[in-house]
């Protein structure tokens, strides 16, 4: 019924719009056509000013209320950001002074030089020197832009620094999966078609020694603050991408094909649930390319903390290869008594 | 005059059945009149008509996706009334959601803003303007359209499938587009997708060999390249672009279909589908495709774009009463733009995993595209300063367009900087920089340019107030609708998600996001009473009573209101001069037709 209704107004507001519009041209039949067009060409040139004053009112209030719930209000949380939010800038401020000089220029033209009878047009096809400086200014600030993107575009993608942390990241419809080394901080090889969603689900080789001390998670990985970490990227099935709003990067995840990315936090997670103000904040992975109906629900958590509440964290995880293999696990079977304080302890987590 | 007799032929009865008027030269049936036309102007026609339906129903789509978007809770009974089963209980469903977002984008980059778009206006504008009496191959430009049209029908044909239509993404990239079971849309609606694109290519092809083969050999006598108007530059430029582009868009998608249906590896590698088990495809490459795919897809924004720039040229400097500033520049940055356009498609697979040298290249190379830009934005100021300017619907949007095409080409340096990129890549930012520099500027290209040649299509005006409050409340709609957007970008919003509402880093903008999807709503319904003016006018609109009611020098405004198939019923005429003779010497306009005389002061 309201659909109807709203309809019905829909139809309505169109029909007056469309009468008036009709009747304005009979009376500027009536009128003159000339006379009228002079009157319509006034109208449409005073509005050209206007939306440019306007325009600007409106950016700013735009500005006023959405910046604050920007990144950029936030502040980047890994080194990489912070280069990224001062390029953002740099960048800003080019564009934005061409911005305002050639929107001003537009509609200002179009106003001050609006049709009069008694202007004589200046026949003015072309000038060598104006076309060469407009091809010069350009071309100067952007060699700036580009040698500044690349030196960070180079930092981005370069190796990181000896000792960073490797973990790899595996997506799958719809969710993530990280992949620690362990102790030997190699990881044992993987091959697609050992995939067994529940014991496996990366597909692992577990006759290489190297995967027996692998540790596999979903949903939440940790890292160290101020310590370098190397993401290793991977995909199960289709293309997805792990964004990293709070750090400014992101990198797809390619089925067949590794991918790498690194960065370095800045705050741990606790240190920005202060700094926001937010009690949930929480850097989250988001899937940002499109891999399927639940796209918009594939979230990863990356929980940064200090080295100590890290390695507390470390000591608490068990290889995948004894979930797997349950029989083999040295701490599960002798002893029945260190089996429970063990379930306890995971349970606690 | 010979003139009166063509007038009366073709009087009021260009688009409708009645053919009563049709006894000159030989007898035209409704069929060949109509519909299986092989006159430029009904093929011109046929393709902005059928791109306006796709403009409703791609509009319609986009509609009800920010539905969703703005009102993430709300339930709407009558959707289930229209959708049934994509949206149970009045509410979008994921799978309807992704499915709108992808035929959107497809329709309206394909369908609407090259077929309804170039198609329209290479096919109108370029016998008209280099004086040619119809295409080098008229058979081959119809078969274009209904290439184009059948095209048209299975992608609709697509939205009735039962596990619905595409729902990866415009881009199509795989696997998620080659697995049947990642996703129901990636079953049958693919194949449907897939096989409107091939014909939709074939379309494309066919109309642009003839574009090139038109431009270069039927131009009439005194017609040299360097006197062409722009846009007739802009055209051939265009169709340059979608030749060599397109057949490579093929490409990909015939190994697409191999790999969907005949069991090879072109895409495929390593792949474990939930509930499916481990693939045996090994060593393929997915990133092959997104190769593939963006050698068209960036070249196409140009496709978009040219036609658009070349429009707006002409009318602005018809409507400044002055030529325009720096022809050859504009056509060497046209020229520029063209061949940039095919060297810089890796700079949407920034975060591919691509080499990183490579990446570099690519980013002087898309930021090298900001000169001709550049270059273009100056000189269509230039053009304004010191003119006697007509505020004319079409030169509203011509105006519109310029000041749309700084906003997104200015983001366009954010997001061709790679460094940047790697950080605001596929989120809203990007949704905002494309719709506003190719979307709705190239839309304002269409649309000042259906303005200004509407008297030349039909020999009636559209009416000039609903012009007025179209163009005021599009620009404004525009601005409102994509400006805030970059600010969700900027706070790392992706693009492509249908509800914002379980992350705590992007669910602080659901103000913004209603605020958005009513002003689409209302700027929706302003474009449908463009179409309103525009179906109402080509009947009952104002008759045009001047053979050249813009007072303009191109050759289309020499031929009687309304031309039969031949454009001219003597003899073409010869042309003397460049198009861009406005405010010379005292004179208000000097057509291309009228001979250079003795004591004129510079001569092109």
């Amino acid at each position: 019924m309201s659909l109807i209704l709203s309809v019905a107004i829909i139809v309505f507001i169109f029909v007056v719009i469309f009468q008036i519009a009709k009747a304005s041209e009979y009376v500027s039949i009536l009128k003159g056509e000339e006379a009228s067009r002079q009157q319509n060409n006034k109208i449409n040139g005073f509005l050209m000013v206007a939306f440019l004053v306007l325009g600007f009112v409106g950016i700013y209030v735009c500005n006023k209320a959405y910046y604050g719930k920007t990144q950029l209000a936030q502040g980047a949380a890994s080194v990489q950001g912070e280069k990224v939010d001062e390029m953002l800038f740099v960048t800003l401020i080019i564009t934005g002074i061409v911005f305002v000089i050639t929107q001003v220029l537009l509609f200002w033209f179009a106003y001050k030089y609006q049709e009069d009878k008694n202007r004589k047009v200046f026949f003015f096809a072309h000038s060598t020197k104006l076309e060469l400086i407009w091809t010069a200014i350009p071309a100067i600030a952007l060699t700036v832009l580009v040698v500044f993107g690349l030196r960070n575009w180079f930092f981005f993608t370069g190796e990181p620094p000896k000792g960073a942390m490797v973990v790899e990241v595996t997506g799958k419809q719809f969710g993530w999966i990280f992949r620690y080394p362990g102790k030997d901080a190699v990881f044992g090889k993987k091959y697609y078609k050992n995939i067994d969603p529940a014991t496996n689900s990366v597909g692992i080789v577990w006759d290489d020694t190297y995967s027996k001390d692998d540790i596999l998670l979903e949903q939440t990985m940790y890292v160290v603050k101020g310590t370098p970490v190397k993401l290793i990227l991977g995909s199960r099935d289709v293309i997805h991408d792990v964004g990293l709003t709070h750090f400014r990067l992101k990198m797809d995840a390619v089925p067949g094909i590794p991918t790498t990315m690194w960065f370095t936090p800045l705050y741990t997670t606790k240190e920005m649930r202060e700094k926001t103000g937010n009690p949930n904040f929480a850097y989250e992975i988001s899937c940002d390319q499109m891999c399927g109906n639940g796209h918009y629900s594939m979230k990863g958590v990356i929980e940064v903390v200090d080295q100590e509440e890290y390695d507390l964290w470390m000591a608490k995880q068990k290889p995948q290869y004894f979930t797997a293999f349950p029989e083999k696990d040295p701490t599960a079977v002798p002893v029945a008594a260190a089996d429970t304080t063990a379930k306890v302890a995971t349970a606690k987590m | 005059m010979s003139h009166e007799a063509a007038l009366h032929n073709h009087e009021g009865h260009e688009s409708h059945g009645h053919d009563d008027h049709g006894h000159h030269e030989h007898h035209d049936t409704f069929l060949t009149k109509y519909v299986f036309s092989q006159d430029h102007k009904m093929i011109a026609k046929q393709f902005l008509i059928t791109g306006m339906v796709w403009a409703v129903l791609g509009g319609l789509m986009s509609v009800l996706f920010r539905l969703q978007l703005g009102y993430p809770d709300a339930s709407f009974p009558w959707l289930e009334s229209i959708l049934g089963k994509w949206a149970k209980g009045g509410q979008i469903t994921p799978e309807a959601y992704y499915a709108l977002v992808t035929t959107h984008g497809t329709v309206l980059v394909f369908f609407v803003l090259t077929a309804g778009l170039s198609g329209t206006f290479a096919n109108f504008l370029i016998p008209l303007q280099v004086g040619a009496r119809d295409m080098a191959s008229p058979f081959m430009n119809m078969l274009s359209y209904w290439f184009f049209f059948t095209a048209s029908i299975i992608m609709l044909s697509s939205l009735f499938v039962e596990t619905g239509p595409f729902s990866g993404g415009w881009t199509a990239y795989p696997p998620l587009s080659a697995l049947h079971d990642a996703s129901p849309g990636s079953k049958t609606g693919m194949d449907l997708w897939i096989i409107s694109m091939a014909l939709f290519v074939v379309s494309s092809l066919l109309g642009g060999l003839n574009y090139i083969a038109t431009i270069l050999n039927m131009r009439t006598k005194g017609m040299s390249m360097t006197r062409l108007p722009l846009t007739i530059w802009a055209l051939f430029f265009t169709a340059v672009l979608g030749v060599l582009s397109f057949p490579v868009l093929l490409s990909g998608l015939i190994l697409l279909i191999f790999d969907r249906n005949f069991g090879t590896s072109f895409y495929l590698s390593d792949i474990y589908v939930n509930g499916v088990g481990a693939l045996s495809n090994e060593g393929g490459s997915a990133i092959l495709f997104q190769h593939l795919f963006w050698f068209l897809g960036h070249p196409e924004v140009y496709i978009i774009l040219l036609p658009a720039m070349g429009m707006v040229s002409e009318i602005m400097s018809v409507n400044s009463r002055k030529p325009i500033f720096g022809y050859m520049a504009m056509l060497g940055s046209l020229f520029a733009i063209a061949i940039l356009a095919f060297l810089v498609w890796a700079h949407h697979m920034f975060v591919t995993g691509l080499n990183p040298f490579l990446g570099s290249v690519f980013v002087l190379l898309t930021l090298l595209i900001a000169v001709p830009s550049a270059i273009k934005v100056f000189n269509w100021l230039t053009t304004l300063w010191r003119g006697n300017i007509r505020f004319t619907p079409g030169m509203l949007f011509a105006i519109g367009f310029v000041s749309l095409f700084i906003s997104g080409g200015l983001t366009g340096i954010w997001l061709g900087n790679a460094a940047l990129d790697i950080y605001l890549h596929d989120s809203y930012f990007v949704v905002a920089h494309f719709h506003i520099v190719m979307g709705v500027a190239s839309m304002f290209g269409m649309f000042a340019g259906v303005y200004h040649w509407f008297p030349k299509m039909y020999g009636r005006y559209l009416n000039n107030s609903l012009g007025y409050i179209h163009f005021w409340i599009t620009l404004a709609g525009a601005y409102l609708i994509f400006w805030p957007m970059h600010y969700q970008g900027l706070a790392g919003m992706p693009r492509r998600y249908f509800d914002f509402s379980i992350w705590e880093s992007f669910k602080q903008f659901a103000d913004l996001n209603r605020f958005i999807s009513t002003v689409a709503m209302i700027v929706f319904a302003v474009q449908i009473l463009f179409l309103i003016n525009f179906f109402y006018s080509i009947f009952k609109g104002r008759k045009v009573t001047v053979l050249n009611p813009w007072e303009s020098n191109t050759l289309e405004w020499t031929t009687p209101i309304n031309p039969g198939h031949g454009n001219w019923p003597g003899e073409i005429p010869e042309v003397h001069r460049w198009p861009y003779d406005y405010g010379k010497d005292g004179h208000d306009f000097i057509p291309q037709t009228t001979p250079v005389g003795e004591d004129e002061t510079e001569t092109h």
